[in-house]
């Protein structure tokens, strides 16, 4: 079957079912009952499947994993947020993640399957066969969903914590996990965001320690600056000196600024390592 | 042979003041099971004990049935049968089917929505089968009823939130604890109130407890009966630190824990979210607190205005809740009359509530 529908369209499924994961929580919320978690489980399960699949066809067609443009990028973040989500989202006693989560997978697919320009020209081949390249950039690619999760969790603890400072407790507000049940989850996925992005520096630098030239200048600063911003969050909140609403709206600003250094790095691809590019048929 | 019946009969906090209510409470119950087993014509019944109600769910023949278990009701209980008849309620058929489901759903609760009754009603149908006093009817009009609370708890908000303010504190630190397993809780006063709130606190796992408060011999008294810690009042801002919840009802003039005092807790404990509930009139926290990070500060206000919100909110789920009852009842309905009717003529022999065991079940 997978023949008769495009990598695109089984990536405009999977969008379509985390809009319906985000439209079932928010009826549910809406009506004043509990979000189904069940319902709301299963419809970004189906969603993941759907965007693996056509990950799947795309990274075929592109002999690698499939980040070669913008919109591949995006997709791919998206699908390492439900990765993480599908591992993790079970132990969270609230379904209202499963909602937030369904919110960030539709936004991500949805702005880059809207924007035609983004995946106008993809670039095949990207990693050259070196499997350490494409090992770093997946690594990269993920580390950005946790960090899409934590921003996630950090927008909820902000939520939780005004409704606690405003004595509204009310509405939806009542679903939302504890403030310290949130304040534990943001410092789980910092660091394990941190310590993936770590590994994948330490791949990308043996590949750039052999040949400097291969990375742009532009790419290399905001990959590391990235990386510093992140571990330094990292060691504040430990030292309990980046702590509660701040480093909630610190993950978020993080989160971003990380959006924004992907313009970097898609900019910057080094014309030594371009690869053989071709165009869409949208 | 007439038809038999569903039928429920009994008193509850809707027309019983409490000390009628005290009276109706079944002390042996069952002695009184013991009484309806010989009820002529009651083919299946269950007996439902709480302190808010006393009801007795039956099928046999109407009318006479219900007389007879209205009867040994009131002999059992020395209470006069013509005051019961003021006080009494009794449904039949459809409606007796739909009074056990608003019953389990919390909506005939005094207050309502509470769950309590919902784990009370499924002891009095377990009592009721483990002594074989239940039947094909009782069998499945019980555990439709439980389906149908546990639907209409989940689907609407008629549970959502708490109505009373020790339940309201106990939420809040919910909401900024998670669970209170390890949370230490501090009550500052020996008032009754600042009492209720630490025993919900215990009840929902707090395990640090200590009292502080200015008469010394009260506050052992108080610390003793809730099995806490003491803390010398005057050490109370040397110590904030160590706690992650402080329950304030001291009769104190003026504040007994400033901002400042607070602020310096605080930075021994940035990490830390604390709690302060303070239900104290005059109030014993300055209210520039509530500004300092990572502090929540509540009073009896505030905690009054979060209960009567959720009341008003649960009340504003009453009607959706009663027509998703109602259609489920419906449905439910149509296999009950229809077993009733077959069941007449061929049923057990009255008086006979054993019997019910060998009915076919639906």
């Amino acid at each position: 079957m997978t023949e008769f529908l495009s990598d695109r369209q089984w990536l405009w499924g999977a969008a379509a079912l985390y809009g319906a994961g985000v439209l079932l929580g928010t009826v549910s919320l809406l009506r004043g009952g509990r979000t189904s978690g069940a319902a709301i489980y299963g419809a970004i399960a189906l969603g993941y499947l759907l965007q693996f699949v056509g990950l799947g066809l795309r990274g075929h067609a592109t002999g690698g994993c499939p980040l070669g443009n913008r919109f591949e990028i995006f997709q791919f973040t998206a699908w390492s947020a439900i990765t993480l989500y599908l591992v993790v989202g079970v132990t969270f006693r609230s379904s209202i993640f499963g909602v937030f989560t369904s919110c960030l997978g539709a936004a991500l697919t949805f702005v880059s399957l809207s924007i035609p320009s983004w995946d106008a020209i993809r670039r095949t081949h990207i990693f050259g066969g070196n499997p350490w390249i494409e090992l770093h950039a997946a690594l990269a690619m993920f580390s950005y969903g946790v960090f899409g999760l934590l921003a996630l969790a950090a927008g909820m603890f902000l939520l939780r914590h005004y409704s606690l400072k405003s004595k509204n407790l009310g509405g939806w507000f009542y679903f939302l996990p504890s403030i310290m049940d949130l304040d534990h989850i943001e410092v789980r996925l910092l660091g394990a965001g941190v310590a993936i992005l770590t590994a994948a520096l330490g791949f990308g630098y043996v590949y750039w320690s052999r040949d400097t030239s291969t990375v742009g200048h532009f790419k290399l600063a905001s990959t590391v600056a990235v990386w510093i911003a992140y571990a330094a969050a990292f060691w504040l909140r430990i030292g309990g000196r980046l702590l509660a609403r701040r480093f909630a709206w610190t993950c978020l600003a993080l989160f971003a600024a990380a959006l924004l250094s992907l313009e970097a790095v898609e900019g910057s691809r080094h014309p030594a390592a371009a690869p053989a590019a071709e165009r869409t048929t949208q | 042979m007439s038809e038999p019946c569903l039928f429920v009969i009994g008193a509850s906090h809707h027309k019983a003041p409490i000390e009628v209510r005290d009276r109706l409470a079944l002390v042996s119950e069952d002695g009184f099971r013991a009484d309806l087993a010989s009820v002529p014509g009651l083919r299946e019944f269950a007996v439902l004990n709480t302190c808010n109600r006393v009801e007795v769910y039956g099928v046999g023949a109407c009318a006479d049935t219900e007389e007879s278990v209205k009867a040994a009701y009131c002999a059992r209980q020395r209470f006069d049968p013509a005051k019961f008849e003021r006080i009494r309620h009794r449904l039949e058929g459809r409606d007796a089917a739909l009074h056990l489901f608003e019953v389990a759903s919390g909506l005939d609760s005094q207050l309502l929505g509470e769950n309590e009754i919902f784990g009370q009603v499924k002891e009095a149908y377990a009592a009721a089968k483990a002594r074989g006093s239940t039947g094909a009817v009782l069998n499945r009009v019980f555990q439709k009823a439980f389906q149908a609370a546990k639907h209409v708890r989940t689907h609407t908000g008629i549970s959502a939130g708490r109505v009373s303010v020790s339940n309201v504190a106990v939420e809040l630190a919910s909401n900024i604890f998670g669970s209170l397993a390890g949370a230490r809780v501090l009550v500052l006063g020996t008032g009754e109130i600042g009492e209720g709130t630490a025993r919900a606190f215990m009840s929902r796992g707090a395990s640090g407890l200590a009292v502080a408060g200015r008469r010394r011999e009260r506050a052992a008294e108080v610390a003793g009966g809730l099995g806490a810690d003491m803390v010398d009042f005057d050490e109370r801002r040397a110590r904030l630190a160590d706690y992650d919840i402080v329950v304030c009802s001291t009769s104190a003039p003026g504040a007994v824990l400033e901002a400042s005092a607070i602020a310096e807790a605080m930075s021994r404990r940035p990490a830390r979210p604390l709690l302060l509930i303070d239900l104290a009139l005059p109030r014993d926290v300055e209210a520039s607190a509530a500004d300092l990070q990572n502090v929540f500060l509540y009073n009896l206000d505030d905690l009054a205005r979060i209960a009567e919100r959720n009341r008003s909110a649960r009340e504003a789920e009453i009607a959706r809740c009663r027509a998703m009852l109602a259609q489920r009842v419906d449905g439910l309905w149509r296999q009950v009359e229809a077993h009733l009717r077959a069941a007449s003529g061929a049923g057990p022999r009255a008086g006979d509530a054993g019997a019910a065991r060998q009915a076919a079940p639906m």
